[in-house]
């Protein structure tokens, strides 16, 4: 008698290969799957690019292959081509394009992998769907699903999960979320999968080079337009070559020489105007969050403490955060924190558990 | 995985090498290994089992031996027909046109879109009816003074539908080009005959008839100048150069022979087992059409279009039932674009991407059939259920 039956999303690396050995090895009628999802057409502009950032290629689909012919599993491949350039790459272009810093990420996880292909495993009769993702999940008393940090913290991915559901949760699995890095590497040793040297696979699979500059100028010329580079104060220090080319916070690479260094606070799309300030006025105190997602499946009634991060690799900043109506938070964080990039996913942590998470609507200065 | 049973539905992507086929290889390999264009008795003997294998072959198409030519594969003697006829008839000044149909295979379309993108030819695509029929009168109609080549499928592989090949040839005759087909998926339970068929150069592949896979061969009639599709050494009578595949040859020949001296039987059982595969989708599946031509399809191809269905997800659900088939051409798998054949035939985007093609072969049972028809219905309903992407 098999037991429940899973689709592992596979992307012929290293650890959505092990995902798939370890539930065989627990006893899961596993069934691999891989998405085809949009990604730039390199040959047809005939640009170099760096294939380990891309994700589908004809090596990593032939990588997958393998693994599940190893593995003595069925394989196919799902396209979604059409609706991840739709949804994923279209919004990402259309954030830029209206100042914000999009991880794309976030919504691939949320409307790709736990939609769409989650659809596609259950029609298949699949219990569960299971990921490569650095997290765990464990039950609560409550028969909820809870969301928790990988046991390698370096590598947790719980980030761009906190915008599952439960009733997504309830269907997935983690299964590498239980070890370290460098265990799966071993494991894949063991298992005798072929991926175990294989780099780690980038953000923006879908870029031919990594370089999202390039791909937005390319993609949405419109986007990227030069305009004046100014002080919180309206003062014009210079020419900036367009606001998506620079990221919150960064201060190489202004072109600008002032008395002291200077910092990019915000990006400002109305007047197409790159705000920049001194580190004195780079920190801020608050955030506003939209899009709200609580993995418990509902808002918690009174302001709660927790640890929040502003993207993916940032620390997570001790911060109090207040429901509000609408799917929003307020969340003020107990220290001024820099580089809040709106656009960005703003994650909430009790130690180890995510709460849940929203998108990065403004900082605010409430000192 | 435990699967209840396997069902292979898909004898139009390929067939099983007949045992009786592989018995009258085997001794090519180890024993009678010789290169063919050797002097000595190795080499003789090797020679005398291709010109052997070249002149069965001949006696079912109806031609000569020195008529056939051995191939890779019927893409390979695709490739050969058209670029060959084409080149040829450039260097004599014998015109420079080239007209296909848009459901020929890619073998066909993709050359006739390199001989027009690359080599500047002009390429007229004559359009189909609704069951991909190509009428001879558009055919006359399309060929100009300066056509060189007619080139239309004898049966089409994703939809079965029979072209009015002898018509075509004569409309091609009346204007003075030369009449190419791919045969491929006729080959096997069609009349083969290249007199009655009017053909001058015919395509055909041996794994679609229980031979192996990696061998084809090309009717080329007599008199007709083909620039080699491969050059070298000079075999083939400088038309396909390469070391003979001696046993892949003989396979071929051998497993045409059996074809046709058992086609009757076999085509009777295909038509029953397809018709039953026809009622039976059509009885049980909504917003389901047969496509292809209702009568003047191939004796084993049943294949349909189910409207907003995802044909590539309906696959794999059928896979992990047990039963393997066909979206259309098992050379496209995994691509979100509809099929260009089922476009061709008018059906809009919302069918076309829905397409099922189930062909039934020797080893097909009427269990097969039974299972077949217990599990599609759910299947469709099930992916249909999900949408279609995009």
């Amino acid at each position: 008698m098999p037991g429940p039956r899973v689709v592992v999303a596979m992307s012929g690396g290293v650890d959505s290969s092990v995902a798939a050995a370890l539930l065989i090895e627990q006893g899961y009628e596993v069934i691999g799957m891989m998405l085809r999802l949009w990604a730039e057409d390199v040959t047809a502009e005939g640009q170099a690019c760096d294939t380990h950032n891309r994700c589908c290629t004809p090596d990593q689909l032939r990588d997958a292959r393998r693994v599940a012919d190893l593995l003595g599993i069925p394989f196919y491949v799902l396209d979604t081509r059409e609706v991840f350039r739709q949804q994923i790459v279209q919004r990402f272009i259309d954030g830029y394009a209206s100042g914000l810093t999009p991880n794309p990420c976030l919504a691939c996880n949320r409307h790709i992998r736990f939609t769409h292909l989650l659809n596609h495993a259950l029609a298949l009769d699949a219990e569960y769907l299971a990921t490569g993702h650095y997290a765990r999940l464990q039950r609560a008393d409550d028969g909820r699903i809870e969301l928790l940090k990988g046991i390698d913290e370096s590598k947790d991915q719980s980030y761009v999960l906190s915008v599952l559901r439960q009733e997504q949760l309830r269907h997935a699995l983690f299964p590498v979320g239980g070890y370290h890095k460098t265990e799966v590497r071993d494991l894949a040793q063991r298992f005798g999968l072929p991926v175990a040297s294989k780099h780690d696979s980038q953000d923006l699979c879908f870029l031919a080079d990594g370089n999202y500059r390039r791909f937005l100028r390319q993609y949405a010329p419109d986007a990227v337009r030069p305009g004046p580079i100014m002080t919180t104060a309206g003062d014009i220090l210079g020419q900036h070559t367009g606001l998506p080319d620079y990221t919150i916070g960064q201060r190489k690479g202004l072109g600008i020489s002032y008395a002291e260094p200077l910092y990019v606070l915000a990006k400002d799309t109305a007047r197409n105007a790159l705000i920049v300030g001194t580190i004195a006025e780079l920190g801020q105190t608050a955030l506003a969050a939209r899009d709200v997602n609580w993995i418990s499946g509902e808002p918690p009634a009174e302001p709660l403490r927790a640890e929040v991060k502003i993207r993916y690799k940032a620390r997570p900043a001790a911060a109090t955060v207040t429901p509000l109506p609408g799917d929003r938070v307020h969340v003020r964080f107990d220290a001024p924190l820099r580089d809040i990039a709106p656009g960005q996913g703003a994650v909430f942590y009790d130690g180890d558990r995510c709460l849940g998470g929203g998108i990065i609507e403004q900082a605010l200065d409430e000192s | 995985m435990s699967l209840s049973r396997t069902v292979y539905l898909d004898y139009a992507a390929t067939t099983p090498v007949d045992p009786r086929v592989l018995e009258a290889m085997l001794p090519f390999f180890t024993e009678t290994y010789g290169n063919p264009s050797s002097i000595h008795r190795f080499g003789r003997a090797a020679e005398q089992a291709v010109e052997d294998a070249r002149e069965r072959v001949a006696r079912i198409l109806g031609c000569t031996p020195g008529e056939i030519v051995f191939t890779s594969c019927g893409s390979e003697s695709d490739n050969l027909a058209l670029r060959g006829a084409m080149l040829t008839a450039r260097r004599d000044g014998r015109g420079q046109h080239l007209v296909t149909s848009p459901v020929e295979h890619s073998a066909v379309t993709q050359t006739a879109h390199q001989l027009a993108e690359l080599l500047g030819f002009a390429v007229t695509q004559v359009p189909v009816d609704r069951h991909a029929r190509v009428d001879p009168v558009e055919v006359a109609r399309a060929c100009r003074e300066d056509t060189t080549l007619v080139s239309v499928m004898y049966a089409n592989n994703e939809v079965g539908t029979v072209q009015p090949l002898a018509a075509i040839a004569a409309a091609a005759h009346q204007h003075g080009a030369l009449m190419h087909t791919d045969a491929v998926q006729a080959a096997g339970q069609l009349p083969l005959d290249v007199r009655t068929l009017g053909v001058d150069l015919l395509a055909i592949s041996a794994h679609k008839f229980y031979g192996p896979k990696g061998i084809g061969a090309l009717y080329v009639r007599n008199g007709i100048a083909l620039a080699p599709s491969q050059s070298g050494g000079g075999q083939e009578n400088g038309r396909r150069a390469g070391t003979h595949n001696v046993a892949f040859i003989v396979g071929l020949a051998r497993a045409l022979e059996i074809a046709y001296e058992e086609a009757a039987r076999h085509n009777a059982h295909y038509q029953q087992l397809r018709d039953r595969l026809i009622d039976g989708i059509l009885a049980s599946v909504p917003d389901a059409q047969l496509t292809g031509h209702p009568r003047e399809r191939l004796p084993n191809n049943a294949s349909f279009v189910f409207q907003h269905v995802d044909g590539n997800a309906l696959l794999m659900h059928l896979d992990l039932k047990g039963i393997a088939a066909s979206s259309g051409s098992a050379c496209k798998v995994g691509s979100p674009e509809p099929s260009a054949v089922l476009l061709s035939m008018g059906f809009d985007r919302t069918w076309a991407l829905g397409g099922l093609r189930l062909t039934v072969g020797r080893h097909t049972t009427d269990e097969d059939i039974d299972y077949a028809l217990e599990v599609i219905p759910d299947a469709v309903e099930r992916v249909r259920k999900l949408g279609v992407a995009g």
